[in-house]
């Protein structure tokens, strides 16, 4: 370590730290500025979403499997507006569609996956005290919690809350009950959240690196989330504004997305008319497409340290995935037309937007197959963060294969209102980037509480979540393939050419019951481990980042005791020549 | 704990922390008011009939609003460059009128819009409508941020230029920057809106 006078321009992360004053316990936990509070407050929430609207999930597989029949115990309690009788009502469960999508992106992956992880590893792995902007930080988390507060208040406003869809297609939004308007002052909020979030991270990586941290040296979690962070900032704002129209459309009554002589339940509507609903659609979908890859970018960048320390190697192709993720995000602004070939936009548009998007899969191969090159010829550890790693890695794959046929517009036409869809896009975010979250949680989770999450309850929360996801998801692209619509309450029971396949409805239930079971042993874990974990080192994983190498666990305020310096690029394992199989970012 | 870079600019990016961040955001409110102009031109065009601004609108007073905001964009530069010369009282003054003629601009917005209540012109009677009081409302809203912010700095923020001169600079430039975006969307409105 190097001496800290030598370290001139932020003279003031060592000389502080010592003797800074204590503070009280709102400022500390509640309303703090600390990066690594607001990180695990992210974090907390975010998994706390992930728990509510995966248990929306399970209601609503109930009447999938069993339409119409009556459920037991839980459907009495949520009462007769919801469930007379214990069974569902169609419209409560578009209400559960609606929130489930909404929660489980906006509320819940990418709160863990940028505010989470970014806040809390991002400027310890960079060598920086803290955010660039704390105060805004702070800020930006609470912004979050208000607009995840609205989300759930909007379930007890009349009429119940959201019910079309997480995409709030116009005109069926627009005239929508009240709890659609919660729902977009709700999003306001979480994207005003995400907007401050996105301007700290740019700003910290780009100025408070450390001495000698080059961009080429940053690990390859930093560059995901810097990118990301760009997506979000640009991405947003388009649908900030559609969302304001569509307040406008339901508060003031202009016709923003809605046509002229719209006919609503037998009655012509008295608006001025002249909207475009593709208009909504395409604001809709210039954020939601990025949105996409702000979900997996953090993922890949998980997992991209995750294997690099655990088969003691450096990564393969670190440059050529840098620029296949900067390469990424460019593209991912000019694809997102390719969710809206259904829409008759015109054959000119649709094949503009699928050749982008089959440009697109290049770089997205690039990174996943430079992150299987990596593995090969390595002495693997399958400890539980690897094990959850490499399970991201082919059911990634497997999502994203399955896109391929999507993003053409032929065959698009007969795959994208079925199952298949589903089935697509949550290989991609259920078993793929949710593997990569939970990895990360098992693998930074010393560094946050100084102590080690069990290894046995880790393993059996691995292979039981493995299998249960794809038991779960497997069935629906059979039944995509066979036609079955993905918007239907009662799972297609209607439908005569439905019911070969739908006895897969039953399997995919259960394994979706049985996937919350082995959610149990890790919630268990996650809190047993904070007071009874097996105690563990500074640098838990003998790894080669800066956040491992340089910080205490769990870090101080102000993180470091002496400011770091990077003297070279970020995995350097197995050395030859060098006294140890990994020599830290930070040696001189 | 201090986080560097706050008054200092960083060697090699040659930046404040504060620089960057007021210059990403206001890209992302290029993105914002992007994204609403794009809406302008495919609902216009998707139109039959879409009626000339000046039918509707009154251009004199619209013209009026642009001399206001653009002189508010040159005193608040005349406050941030007293500031630079190290003299807080011509601050202050610059500042204030800065203050003043956004408040004439919102002023003259308000009867602007009484008058189109009064003749029964709402955002629901047509799209042109619709579009001229959503573009114009949201630029508002931001007229009334950065008056906030400047008014901050008028009153209880200009304690720092005692304890850190530089700091307080910055921040005024900064929110300088905010406000010129302000006036370049009312750039951009006022011929979309009142004269095309």
């Amino acid at each position: 370590m190097s001496d800290p006078a030598a370290v001139a321009p932020p003279k003031t992360h060592g000389a502080h730290e010592a003797h800074h004053e204590e503070l009280g316990f709102w400022r500390k936990y509640v309303f703090s500025t600390d990066h690594k509070v607001i990180g695990i407050q992210y974090a907390v929430t975010g998994l706390l979403f992930l728990l509510f609207g995966f248990s929306l999930m399970m209601l609503m597989r109930w009447n999938l499997a069993y339409p119409g029949a009556a459920l037991p115990l839980l459907g009495k309690i949520l009462g007769d507006s919801r469930m007379p009788g214990g069974t569902m009502l169609p419209e409560f469960y578009n209400e559960l569609g609606a929130m489930h999508g909404t929660i489980m992106v906006f509320m819940g992956v990418v709160p863990l996956a940028v505010g989470g992880f970014g806040n809390f590893v991002l400027p310890l792995q960079i060598g920086a005290p803290d955010m660039a902007f704390p105060r805004l930080n702070m800020l930006s988390y609470w912004s979050f919690f208000l607009g995840g507060v609205t989300m759930l208040v909007s379930f007890f406003v009349p009429g119940g809350s959201a019910q079309s869809g997480w995409t709030s297609y116009a005109p069926l939004a627009v005239i929508a009950s009240t709890g659609q308007t919660v729902w977009l002052f709700g999003m306001v909020f979480l994207i005003t959240s995400s907007l401050l979030g996105a301007i700290n991270f740019i700003a910290t990586t780009i100025q408070l690196r450390a001495k000698g941290l080059t961009f080429m040296r940053f690990p390859f979690f930093v560059w995901a989330q810097f990118v990301t962070a760009f997506l979000l900032l640009l991405a947003f704002p388009p649908l900030e504004a559609a969302a304001f129209m569509q307040l406008m459309d339901r508060l003031a009554g202009t016709s923003f997305f809605l046509p002229s002589g719209l006919v609503v339940s037998g009655q012509v509507l008295t608006n001025a008319g002249g909207g475009n609903p593709l208009l909504w659609q395409h604001l809709f979908w210039f954020l939601a497409h990025p949105e996409v890859y702000v979900l997996i970018l953090p993922a890949m960048g998980i997992v991209a340290e995750i294997i690099a320390n655990n088969t003691r190697k450096p990564l393969w192709g670190y440059r050529s995935m840098v620029y296949s993720l900067i390469f990424l995000g460019f593209m991912s602004f000019i694809v997102w037309a390719h969710h809206m070939f259904m829409t008759g936009m015109g054959t000119a548009m649709a094949a503009f937007f699928q050749t982008t998007t089959m440009i697109i899969s290049i770089p997205s191969v690039v990174i996943l197959t430079a992150l299987i090159i990596s593995l090969w010829g390595g002495s693997i550890r399958f400890n539980t963060p690897m094990l959850f790693a490499c399970g991201f890695l082919p059911m990634f794959g497997i999502g994203g294969l399955t896109g391929l046929p999507l993003g053409l517009n032929v065959t698009d036409i007969p795959l994208h209102d079925t199952y298949y869809v589903i089935a697509h896009f949550h290989y991609v975010v259920a078993p793929g980037t949710i593997f990569a979250l939970f990895a990360g949680i098992y693998y930074w989770y010393p560094k946050a509480t100084g102590r080690k999450m069990s290894e046995t309850l880790g393993k059996i929360h691995f292979a039981g979540s493995f299998v249960c996801m794809n038991v779960v998801f497997m069935p629906m692209f059979i039944m995509g393939l066979a036609g079955v619509s993905r918007r239907l309450y009662d799972g297609g029971a209607g439908y005569a050419f439905a019911q070969p396949v739908l006895h897969w409805n039953i399997v995919s239930s259960w394994g979706a019951w049985a996937l919350g079971l082995f959610q149990l042993p890790f919630i268990f874990n996650f809190f047993w481990s904070i007071w009874k974990g097996e105690k563990a080192e500074d640098n838990a994983w003998q790894a080669t980042t800066i956040e491992w190498a340089a910080a205490p666990s769990p870090p101080p305020h102000g993180n470091f005791h002496v400011a770091p310096e990077a003297y070279r690029g970020p995995y350097e394992y197995s050395v030859p020549g060098a006294a140890r199989d990994f020599v830290p970012q930070c040696e001189a | 704990m201090e986080i560097p870079y706050t008054v200092e600019i960083r060697r090699d990016t040659g930046l404040t922390n504060g620089k960057i961040g007021i210059w990403l955001f206001l890209a992302s409110e290029v993105m914002l008011f992007g994204a609403l102009f794009a809406s302008y031109i495919l609902i216009r065009t998707g139109a039959p009939v879409w009626p000339r601004g000046d039918t509707i609108l009154n251009v004199p007073l619209a013209t009026f609003n642009t001399i206001v905001l653009i002189s508010s964009s040159v005193t608040m530069v005349m406050a941030w460059a007293s500031l630079k010369r190290n003299r807080f009282g011509t601050f202050r003054m610059y500042m204030g009128a800065t203050i003043l003629l956004g408040a004439t601009f919102l002023v003259v917005k308000y009867f602007e819009y009484s008058h189109k209540f009064e003749l029964g012109l709402f955002p629901s009677t047509s799209n042109f409508l619709a579009l001229y009081f959503t573009l114009t409302g949201l630029h508002m809203l931001h007229v009334i941020g950065g008056m906030a912010v400047n008014a901050y700095f008028w009153g209880p923020g200009a304690k720092l230029w005692k304890t850190n001169p530089e700091w307080f600079t910055n921040r005024v430039e900064h929110s300088g920057l905010f406000w010129h975006f302000v006036d370049l969307v009312w750039i951009f409105l006022f011929p979309t809106l009142y004269l095309l």
